[in-house]
């Protein structure tokens, strides 16, 4: 039985659920009913499928198989599972079960609007390309899944089509996805120049005649084309607008998941592919991470649209994952192995932590849109009342991507700690203080990102409701609270169970390039409690949860059953000095986190403008309406993409020089070009 | 024995910290040439409140009932986490400083959300600014905590505080300069001049108050008797980290009671310095207080630098 469900066989046939899922649902795209419960089967029994498989294969130490095609030559079928993808798969199938739960009842308010068989079918691509691209080990057949899952998930955020915004917001993401994929051409093209192979073992194996300097180049390029995907700032631009445009099961999917994917190629390259690591890259990452980590947090903060704050948030939170590889790289190249595994482990958990609460928050959000039918929080408000337990997960959520004990954020937030900590301690004056300004970061990281969800969840859910939408609401149907629910009782799971979690994690660098050839390494013990390198310190989740439920069961009983049973409890109207409390009073979602933004004026660059319409335009004396709009700088946009927009379109019109429109000099053109590169060719 | 020992250590925070508050009004109505109230008087006052009927805005959901709880059963939790008179007591299990920071911040998560529940605009501006002041100060206070788990090899409290002393080493300088990023958290995080003013209900000036000011009751009592909770939490990691003089090192009856006697000696004499300061300094305007925040996370820096 293990053998089976460990084979390639099995592989095959968790992706041929993913196949028939997809193809199935464009055959009953006619009926919706028909469609919504096809592709819903499908995800969950293939997810489910993959959970195990994905279990099973890691427990049995990888799997490996080709089939090679000799129709297109370079393009074989070549799979390698070891624990690193499969960790991966469990990933993509855990969040793909939850998400296809909840779709049962979020994809009915699709019906008669638009095909669902085709969201169906995309959304079944998008996890088979998902898969793929995390257990290929060939370049090319990598880059087809690359462009599977790339495509599919396009498709998916231009889904709702009748908003302008979100083709927009997807052709945006096309080209952003299609540069980053240039970059990766050239780094895999490059590596192929020195060994001759696609195949990834072969790389791995002639890594050493890869040049120094052409493997800094390959470093860079990755970095670029797989930080793009990440999300990494500054390529960070079309994240917050295309996660928010696909309908919300999809988001989760696409902000806890996909850009999941560029973290582990990353892995895989910098610390399997590509030996020996030098110091600057780790210390480029740890750059990067800081800035992402701490831009994403702020840039949330600033955020009054429900989804692009969750989008921004996972910025942060590459940003957090990508501090914690960061350092597993630096203590790589100081040759310091069991720190740097503990480093790694410090970002897969990481990764395993974002992708449940984040996904979470993700699918209540879409709850709360579908019920209010709008994305902006100032729109909210008092929706507890209407939506208890949407609102519950939504908390379970918050706390938990704020850190808080005993959620499994804290846990992968502490051991990102702690490996920083261990590098403050480290000799060299220049690493000391690179660490000392990660963790500075990520400390005030976890405090903006405290506020921020204070924030999120006050405005949406607290006081009373500021639209009439607000009041019309109705608790989510029963597939999707069990879709957050289950994510919820696994953010809680994944945080009481850390301390087995997570030196299991640790492990996955055994047979990762860089820790192979230190097998002395011992395998850590499953210990009930996280336990920091060189003893510095230790932390039980599970003994933390019990005092915690303990001290508060105590104090309840203590306080209301036997000090004060007399007392009564009378309701009143929240005090109001002596007005009428409307709505409009209460504190806003913008006003809430306008102190933050002003503290940070420096970084964010916020810009208001002040339009006031006057009874008398002559004199101005009386003001009929006023409106204020806040925004931001886009940065970006303006010191970066123009720019580079400007340049490309100036050399485009250059080149139009040589463009007679005669088909004459076309052909003489390509007669050169055939000429040049035959001397070439030589 | 050891149990009774463990015993003392729960109950310590909840029954001393009322007295801190009560000395540090004390010490401030004598500077302001008046008699003032006594010094237990906060006793008498969660007492009074904890008997009390309530008046519960009809806005208000679970979080507004059941926060006051949290709130509250946190900083009990964080006061067995942490050393008090007694470093022989090697929590592992929840004695580490990120723990305990990242614990005290489910506090303050409950509390904004608190304050923003009733829908009131005092309760949500509460909130705001809150979380404004905690969010630049979570930065100050991990570094500053840090410093002394550099100079010592551990994060685990107890570990640190059993060093005995940290200033006959070569470690004088990090230590205090780390201290006095501390002081400068520990003044904001518990609301103190020049963030907060605790003795105030007007309205440009409130931060903790403002949050709480719908509650009456048990569940004010609660919140009051939280906020001293964790006044007296900063005030022991204050004495006990940066100069952990007098903390029992091993377990005997003599010991124990020297630890107990040294450290109310070291906390108060943070609250005779913490009442002159608000005697003698106004509050500071509210966007002045991130020049402060942002002092003690270099201060904390520079100290970790000169290790």
């Amino acid at each position: 039985m293990v053998t089976f469900l460990s084979s390639g066989l099995n592989f095959l046939l968790l992706l041929s659920f993913f196949a028939l899922g997809a193809f199935g649902s464009l055959l009953v795209r006619k009926n919706d009913r028909l469609a919504n419960a096809w592709q819903s089967f499908f995800g969950i029994v293939g997810a489910l499928w993959g959970v195990v498989f994905s279990i099973v294969v890691f427990m049995s130490n990888g799997l490996l198989f080709t089939a090679n095609s000799t129709a297109i030559p370079f393009l074989t079928f070549a799979i390698n599972i070891d624990r690193l993808a499969a960790f991966f798969v469990f990933i993509v199938s855990l969040i793909t079960l939850f998400c296809s739960i909840y779709g049962i009842g979020y994809i009915k308010h699709y019906y008669q609007k638009y095909n669902i068989g085709s969201l169906g079918f995309f959304f079944h691509l998008f996890v088979l390309g998902m898969l793929l691209v995390v257990t290929v080990s060939n370049g090319l057949f990598f880059l087809v899944a690359w462009e599977l899952m790339s495509i599919a998930s396009y498709f998916l955020v231009v889904y709702d089509r009748n908003d302008e915004n979100n083709v927009k917001a997807g052709f945006l993401y096309l080209v952003m996805t299609h540069v980053g994929t240039a970059f990766i051409v050239l780094a895999l093209l490059l590596m192929y120049k020195f060994t001759g192979s696609f195949d990834f073992a072969s790389i791995k194996e002639q890594s050493l005649l890869i040049p120094v300097f052409v493997k800094d180049i390959i470093f860079v390029l990755a970095l670029v084309g797989f930080g793009t995907k990440a999300g990494i700032i500054p390529f960070h631009i079309w994240l917050p607008s295309a996660h928010p445009a696909a309908p919300s099961h999809v988001s989760a999917l696409m902000s806890g998941v996909m850009i999941k994917t560029g973290i582990f190629m990353m892995i895989r390259i910098f610390l399997d592919i590509l030996q020996p690591v030098p110091l600057w890259w780790g210390i480029t990452i740890l750059i990067v991470g800081l800035v992402s980590a701490l831009m994403g947090v702020l840039y949330a903060l600033t955020e009054h649209d429900i989804k692009r704050l969750l989008a921004y948030h996972s910025i942060e939170n590459i940003g957090i994952i990508l501090l914690g590889l960061g350092s597993s790289l630096v203590f790589v190249s100081l040759g310091n192995m069991p720190l740097a595994l503990f480093g790694l482990g410090a970002a897969l958990f990481h990764t395993l932590n974002h992708a449940t609460f984040k996904s979470l928050l993700f699918l209540s959000a879409g709850s709360v849109i579908n019920q209010t039918h709008s994305r902006n929080m100032e729109e909210y408000g008092g929706l507890i009342k209407y939506m208890p337990q949407t609102a519950f997960f939504f908390l379970v959520g918050s706390m938990a991507i704020s850190a808080l004990p005993p959620f499994n954020g804290f846990f992968s937030e502490w051991l990102t700690f702690q490996i920083l900590l261990q590098g403050v301690a480290s000799a060299s004056i220049f690493l000391k203080s690179i660490f000392v300004l990660a963790s500075g970061a990520l400390a005030l990281t976890g405090g903006l990102a405290l506020a921020c969800f204070v924030k999120a969840f006050g405005a949406t859910f607290l006081a009373r409701p500021r639209s009439l939408e607000a009041t019309h609401a109705k608790e989510s149907s029963f597939s999707q609270l069990s879709g957050m629910g289950l994510l919820a009782i696994f953010c809680l799971l994944f945080g009481l169970l850390s301390g087995y979690i997570g030196p299991l994690l640790a492990q996955i660098g055994n047979n990762l390039g860089a820790f192979i050839n230190f097998p002395t390494f011992i395998a850590p013990v499953l210990n009930n409690k996280l336990v920091a390198p060189n003893s510095y310190g230790s932390v039980s989740a599970l003994a933390l949860f019990a005092i915690f439920i303990l001290v508060l069961i105590i104090v309840i009983i203590l306080v209301k059953y036997i000090i004060n049973r007399k007392q009564k409890i009378k309701l009143g109207a929240t005090w109001d000095c002596g007005v009428d409390l409307k709505p409009r009073m209460e504190i806003t979602a913008t006003g809430f986190a306008r102190s933050i933004i002003l503290i940070f004026s420096g970084v964010l660059r916020p810009s208001m403008q002040q339009e006031i319409e006057y009874h008398d335009a002559k004199m101005r004396y009386l003001p009929k309406s006023s409106t204020v709009n806040l925004s931001l700088h886009d940065v970006y946009r303006v010191n970066f993409y123009q720019p580079l927009n400007k340049f490309i379109t100036v050399l485009s019109l250059r080149v139009k020089t040589i463009q007679g429109g005669n088909i004459n000099v076309y052909i003489s053109y390509i007669l050169v070009a055939v000429i040049i590169s035959l001397f070439l060719a030589q | 024995m050891m149990i009774l020992v463990w015993i003392l250590q729960i109950i310590f925070v909840p029954a001393v910290s009322p007295l801190c508050i009560g000395i540090i009004k004390k010490i401030k109505a004598k500077l302001q040439n008046r008699d003032g109230a006594s010094i237990f008087q906060v006793y008498k006052d969660v007492w009074k409140f904890l008997h009390k009927d309530e008046v519960i805005s009809s806005d208000a959901s679970w979080i507004f009932r059941f926060a006051p709880y949290i709130v509250f059963a946190i900083t009990l939790v964080v006061g067995v986490s942490i050393p008090l008179f007694a470093s022989f007591l090697r929590n592992s299990l929840t004695g580490d400083f990120l723990s305990v920071v990242y614990l005290l911040a489910i506090g303050t998560f409950f509390l904004a959300l608190a304050g923003m529940d009733v829908g009131s605009a005092f309760g949500g501006f509460g909130s705001s600014r809150e979380m404004t002041i905690s969010a630049l100060a979570e930065g100050g206070l991990i570094l500053a905590l840090f410093t002394t788990s550099l100079i010592v090899h551990t994060t685990n409290l107890f570990a640190i505080s059993s060093v005995g002393t940290l200033l006959s080493t070569n470690y004088i300088i990090p230590t205090l300069l780390a201290f006095a990023g501390f002081f400068i958290v520990m003044l904001a995080e518990t609301g103190r001049f020049p963030f907060d003013n605790p003795a105030t209900h007007l309205e440009l000036t409130m931060i903790h108050e403002a949050m709480i000011l719908e509650y009456s009751g048990k569940r004010l009592a609660l919140m009051e008797w939280a906020a001293a909770n964790k006044y007296f939490i900063f005030a022991a990691l204050g004495a006990n980290l940066f100069f952990p003089y007098g903390i029992a090192q091993s377990f005997g009856a003599s010991s124990i009671v020297w630890g107990i006697v040294f450290l109310l000696a070291k906390v108060f004499v943070l609250c005779i310095a913490i009442g002159i300061i608000e005697s003698c300094m106004a509050k500071f305007r509210f966007f002045r207080l991130p020049d402060l925040l942002i002092t003690s996370f270099i201060l904390s820096m520079l100290a970790i630098g000169l290790i």
